[in-house]
């Protein structure tokens, strides 16, 4: 068994497992990967590694993808 | 107007009027919306994806990448660091180098902080960036982001969403003069004339959002802009008549009793 972390994702702090990927953490939030980035600690994270990289107690993770904007 | 293709960094554009995707009441009408005006190029925001409810649409379903230039905008940004950050973000997350850089100013306003722009813009430009900054109706200032690379300059009308019309139209015909990459009018369009207004002057391309997505009936109003467009390129590239004050007869004297 893996031991639980708590990882921020988005703003929201997140129970999560320890080892995961951030590619499984994607999946078990139901999010496509070709359509977003992924930033983690504020390093914007290449797609490639996505499946390397492992999720650790307090990281800060933020998703984001595109919606309608014209300007702001 | 086959051979009047608009031609930015070496991509080729069919329409000179592009799009933002904001403010619509649902996708059907946003993309309804675009079919409509004829735009290829469409804007969109970078944006935190909703972790909480999965069941919310995507706004790029609706949007073919294959029929549509999608173009990332830095809204919302006021420093340079956040700017460079969504750009860079919007390129992790697309397919695409393309970025309409914002560097806002004031929220009261919009206007742009043209400091920050330039060098925002210059940052970007080096990390391989095709910028496309949206910036005010200066002169100078477009020059300063053409030598620092930028390929087109994107010259507001009026402020974002005020739907004012051609607020200058004096120093966008300067800027329109004296810069040597396509100028896209960007903000400010509140109905189909200012659109065709702003192609007169010699626009190379007209972009708009709200002048669409908030008129009573968007999918009309995106017609209405699509033959704007159209009208004032065709207007421009004719050539108008002098102005003159007094009148001149289109009759002939000759043959009257």
């Amino acid at each position: 068994m893996h031991d639980a972390i708590h990882i921020h994702v988005n703003g929201e702090v997140r129970t999560w497992r320890s080892g995961a990927t951030v590619t499984e953490l994607l999946q078990d939030l139901d999010i496509r990967t070709e359509r977003v980035a992924v930033e983690l600690n504020l390093e914007i994270l290449d797609r490639a590694v996505f499946d390397r990289r492992l999720l650790k107690d307090g990281d800060r993770v933020e998703i984001l993808g595109f919606i309608g904007g014209g300007s702001l | 107007m086959a051979d009047d293709r608009l031609i930015i960094a070496g991509r080729e554009f069919k329409s000179r009027l592009w799009v933002g995707t904001g403010k619509y009441k649902d996708f059907a009408e946003t993309k309804k919306a675009i079919e409509v005006s004829g735009a290829d190029v469409v804007t969109v925001a970078v944006r935190r994806v909703n972790i909480t409810d999965r069941s919310k649409e995507n706004l790029l379903d609706y949007l073919d990448p294959k029929k549509y230039t999608i173009l990332p905008n830095t809204a919302g940004c006021y420093t340079v660091e956040d700017a460079v950050r969504y750009s860079r973000l919007a390129r992790a997350a697309g397919v695409s180098d393309l970025v309409k850089l914002e560097v806002l100013g004031d929220e009261r306003t919009l206007f742009p902080d043209t400091a920050g722009l330039i060098e925002a813009a210059k940052i970007l430009v080096k990390e391989g960036f095709i910028v496309l900054p949206y910036t005010n109706d200066d002169p100078i200032v477009a020059q300063k982001l053409v030598d620092v690379g930028c390929p087109a300059v994107m010259p507001l009308a009026a402020p974002i969403g005020s739907g004012l019309g051609i607020r200058n139209p004096y120093n966008l015909k300067i800027i329109m003069e004296m810069i040597k990459v396509p100028i896209i009018v960007d903000a400010g369009v509140g109905t189909a004339s200012d659109a065709a207004f702003a192609m007169e002057l010699g626009a190379d391309a007209v972009l708009m959002n709200t002048a669409i997505a908030g008129a009573q009936d968007p999918i009309a109003m995106a017609e209405a802009m699509n033959y704007a467009v159209q009208a004032g390129r065709l207007a421009y590239k004719a050539g108008r008549i002098p102005r003159k004050l007094y009148a001149t007869a289109s009759s002939p004297i000759e043959g009257m009793l």
